[in-house]
């Protein structure tokens, strides 16, 4: 991979973050930062009602408080904008309304923006919010997935004749025959409660409008700055050239800073109006109201299975309940495509047969979070093959060596359509195994069983869709599917390069970094990589599915072999050398095999930049390259597996991880230490998922969980260390093997530890197949367990 | 408007007045007010520990107090942490990768910090307790608590010339 007469130095070794110092100093520049003159403060007058009528507003009374720039309504800024529709055309047959800044004629989730205020203050915007007075005439809500399907309930959106907003499914394979063939079939219901993301920082903008210019400038908590400034671009009226989005350091994403909200909307045409700069920052109770949600599945399963375990086909039939828009511009029926999609995960599974249903409800808008679909779709599969091995009387493990895709089968077409070209499905399942102990801890669930303590095994064999392509544009979407770099050798001898991926967290300026440092043959610390601001980068489609490292890399090794061979054309010039005779190493341009005929890249630079008169004039005078990368197949898999121990305890219902042990395989990697650190704070995500987040709205559609107290994120108290290893098996298909791997640990948690803990409630005869499983969960489940009412084990 | 009160306090050693409303929080004084934007908001209700700052050497968390409370008091702030380089907690963290995002972090350094003065040798089971009122989203923890290990071995082979507190 490296360029040639390089060696790897800095590729594959824990390099330490070149991002750190700023950060750790208390230094870091995040939106909330910066202040500009004359700056305002915007805040927001919102929805208390799930499903209303807004039958009059009044703000004369916020208008008159000191303090106050400007009120905008929903009217004015429906005329100051063009609304947004969130389709994405390949879904063929999905409808949803368009979306306006401001709630014009009806509210439709609790904390829906009704009105904007700009004022000198937040302090001052918020209390203008409280004297704007909105009548309300209250509907009712629609709340419950399934019951929004059914004729008769009221609609969110009367225009579209229903609340269905996309139902879509598939036939592969001989389905009605594998289950006429069954030993055994398996049916389940699988309930996935709603979650969100909690980024600790939360979103963020601050807009700027020049008007003679007609120029607009925002620096927002972004994941994607380029499809910011097209959906801006589309959506405030403005041409793309006149729009500079800016995402400095964020703090955390996952999935949350990369749609079009409505509010960060309606704050930029308050910049526009106000021709000053206006600062708006969701407060944690907005977060929790309007960030996106994620989840809410409910999946009907059904497993035909032999008698010696084979899966022999699938059923499934998933409802996803989505808030009452579809997602601007990713839509929201990825996640429940995906669930379907991938829910054979690494099996052999030929015969499968799946339907989806995307519903409307008065909740606040769903669309992806980290690992879309994956937890979902892995967490039904794994528990389905613990509840046929149970029945079977077969290992968990021994079933899934069974039903796992071997490498002599690659590339591997699952009953979707997906193709697996390289993985270790077997292998990882092993080295999990044996890392963390697999057998040793079977032995110590026996020894607790008699002592009345009860652990659980669980494991999860997953598979990770990372790095995709054309995922949305073929769709219609502004997103960009391919990635970009320019790399510079500055006159000095040192490299800048600017790159469309951009990084909430993720190390991936280290990571390029590393990368650039072996393909010119410097050091890391020569390299200095920038991304984020679309007037600075070339352009790019920031992080999305795992896709960062992947594309960032590509784009970054092109760019580096581009300008390598201008070094090397005019060292070659210089020292009167073959071009290909001329190598770069140790941050030194020389002639193969006559290290004393040798420049530094500083030497180059001098001539290049200030002497380039005395180049030959068919030599360019440039030591700069931008180049463009798509990989060669539209998604590249990652696989891993986890194992992990749990004890429950079965008086108060809580869950204690003892052991969790990953196996990854993401391809070669850049650097182990991220790698590890991506997995651990996935892994950990997955545990959230699985046991404690959970948004809860009530019958009227009101949301209850509006603080970090009612929404529980996992904190260090509660959390396993958690053990990582690698396998390293190349993608054949992108540029250095590289596989993504920011959402494979959020993607295997949830089958691994739901596994877990039915292992350990196994002999009270329960079997959970909820999430999140709370401690009231379990307790009830157990009250139930007609074996518990005997003697209290079985 | 509410009438304003003069607020007198050193931050970080060095004295500041200001004139303030009652009801700004000690927070958005420190972040908007005094300049220093280390000190960071995640929930502004207490929970996160994001904007953990110490004052007069304990932690608080500054989205929970009122700036004129700090009214006399010693406010110390991730800025102060170290006169120049990294402390030793912060080298820590970054040997071990325990920061991703960095929102979180300046407030994991405040207690950890705090942690470290009243129980030089915890073990990970201790730092995880000590670390619970600290909301991290990105690292899952394991890398933070390996960082807090080693600072507290790096403090106790030598410990340095402390500047915030
Ligand atoms: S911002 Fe103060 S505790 Fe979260
Ligand atoms: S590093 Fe991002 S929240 Fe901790």
């Amino acid at each position: 991979m490296a360029t040639s007469g390089t060696r790897p130095r800095a590729v594959g070794r824990p390099v330490k973050r070149v991002e750190d110092g700023r950060l750790l100093a208390g230094q870091g520049r995040f939106v909330d930062d910066l202040h500009l003159p004359r700056m305002v403060h915007a805040a927001f007058v919102r929805s208390p009602h799930a499903h209303a009528r807004v039958r009059h507003v009044s703000v004369s009374r916020a208008l008159a408080l000191p303090g106050v720039v400007a009120v905008l309504t929903a009217d004015e800024a429906a005329r100051l904008c063009h609304p947004w529709r969130g389709i994405l055309t390949d879904y063929v047959g999905m409808k949803t309304a368009l979306q306006y800044p401001l709630a014009l004629d009806k509210v439709r989730y609790v904390g829906e923006p009704v009105v904007a205020v700009a004022a000198a203050d937040r302090y001052v915007a918020e209390d203008a919010c409280d004297l704007v007075e909105v009548e309300y005439e209250t509907l009712p809500a629609v709340v419950d997935p399934e019951a929004a399907m059914r004729p008769g309930t009221p609609l969110i959106h009367e225009e579209l004749g229903d609340n269905v907003i996309y139902r879509g499914g598939f036939d592969k394979g001989e389905v009605d025959q594998a289950f006429a063939r069954a030993h055994r079939v398996y049916r389940d219901r699988f309930v996935v409660g709603r979650q969100t993301c909690v980024a600790l920082e939360p979103r963020s903008l601050v807009a700027a409008y020049e008007p003679r210019e007609g120029s607009l400038s925002v620096w927002i908590s972004s994941q994607v700055p380029h499809m910011m400034q097209a959906i801006f671009a589309r959506i405030l009226g403005l041409p793309e050239q006149k729009i500079r989005v800016v995402a400095p350091d964020v703090g955390g994403s996952f999935g949350l800073k990369i749609h079009c909200y409505s509010d960060d909307v309606a704050a930029c045409l308050l910049a526009m109006r106000l021709g000053r700069p206006v600062k708006w920052i969701a407060d944690r109770l907005e977060s929790f109201a309007t960030d996106i949600h994620c989840r809410e599945h409910l999946v009907d399963v059904e497993a035909a299975v032999s008698a010696d375990g084979t899966v022999l086909g699938l059923r499934s039939r998933a409802i996803t309940g989505v808030g009452p828009w579809s997602c601007y511009p990713r839509s929201s029926v990825v996640e429940g495509n995906q669930v379907i999609r991938l829910l054979t995960g690494p099996y052999r599974i030929r015969n499968y047969k799946a339907e989806l249903n995307v519903v409307a409800q008065n909740k606040a808008l769903m669309s992806q979070y980290r690992a879309v679909g994956h937890p979902i779709a892995s967490m039904v599969m794994e528990s389905m093959l613990d509840r046929a091995a149970r029945d079977l009387q077969l290992d968990p493990v021994e079933i899934r060596r069974r039903n796992l895709v071997r490498r002599d089968e690659l590339p591997y077409t699952t009953a979707f359509g997906y193709v697996f070209e390289s993985g270790s499905y077997l292998e990882s399942l092993e080295l999990a195994l044996d890392k963390g102990g697999y057998a040793r801890w079977r032995e110590e669930q026996a020894r607790g069983r008699r002592e009345g303590r009860h652990l659980g095994i669980g494991l999860s064999c997953f598979i990770e869709l990372t790095a995709p392509g054309s995922f949305y544009g073929s769709g219609g979407a502004p997103i960009s599917a391919q990635d970009s770099a320019t790399v510079r050798v500055e006159p000095g001898g040192t490299v800048t390069a600017l790159i469309g991926v951009t990084n909430q967290g993720q190390g991936a300026h280290t990571a390029f970094a590393q990368i650039i440092a072996d393909q010119l043959g410097v050091s890391v610390e020569d390299v200095n990589v920038m991304s984020g601001d679309t007037a600075l980068v070339p352009y790019g489609g920031g992080t999305s599915g795992s896709r960062g490292a992947v594309l960032g890399a590509g784009a970054s090794i092109l760019a580096c072999r581009a300008v390598a061979e201008k070094v090397r054309r005019i060292a070659g010039h210089l020292l009167e050398a073959a071009p290909d005779d001329v190598e770069l190493r140790d941050g030194k341009v020389s002639v193969r095999g006559a290290p004393d005929r040798s420049l530094t890249l500083a030497d180059i630079g001098f001539r290049v930049y200030y002497q380039s008169d005395k180049l030959p004039r068919d030599l360019e005078p440039s030591l700069e390259a931008t180049a463009h990368y798509t990989p060669a197949r539209p998604i590249t898999w990652a696989n891993g597996v986890h194992m992990v121990v749990v004890e429950v305890d079965v008086e108060t219902g809580l869950v204690k991880i003892l052991r969790y042990v990953t196996v990854e395989d993401c391809g070669p990697m850049i650097n182990p230490a991220l790698v590890a650190e991506q997995v651990r704070g996935a892994v950990v995500q997955g545990i959230g998922s699985t046991l404690y987040e959970h948004v809860v709205y009530d019958a009227e559609g009101q949301l209850l969980t509006r603080t970090l107290m009612d929404y529980l994120v996992p904190g260090a108290a509660e959390m396993p260390d958690i053990e990582v290893h690698h396998l390293e098996t190349p993608s054949p298909f992108t540029l250095g093997g590289f596989k993504g791997i920011a959402e494979a640990g959020t993607a295997g948690a949830p089958g691994a530890i739901l596994n877990a803990v039915n292992d350990a409630l196994a002999p009270f005869g329960v079997r959970l197949t909820r999430q999140p499983i709370t401690p009231d969960l379990i307790r009830s489940a157990l009250r139930q367990a007609p074996a518990l009412n005997r003697d209290g084990r079985r | 408007m509410a009438e304003r009160h003069v607020v007198r306090l050193t931050v970080n050693g060095e004295s500041v007045e200001r004139l303030v409303e009652p009801r700004k929080t000690l927070a958005d004084f420190l972040r908007q007010d005094v300049e220093l934007t280390g000190t960071h908001l995640g929930c502004e209700h207490g929970v996160c520990g994001a904007c953990t700052v110490l004052l007069d050497g304990d932690p608080v968390r500054s989205c929970l107090l009122f700036a004129v409370q700090a009214d006399g008091a010693r406010v110390g702030t991730v800025e102060g942490l170290a006169h120049d380089g990294l402390h030793p907690i912060q080298e820590a963290f970054h040997d071990h990768f325990a920061l991703q995002c960095g929102y979180c972090t300046p407030g994991m350094l405040m207690t950890v910090h705090d942690l470290l003065q009243r129980s030089p040798s915890p073990t990970r089971e201790e730092i995880r307790k000590a670390l619970a009122g600290n909301i991290c989203r990105c690292t899952g923890y394991h890398a933070i608590v390996d960082a807090v290990e080693a600072a507290a071995a790096r403090l106790r082979a030598a410990p340095p010339r402390e500047a915030a507190r």
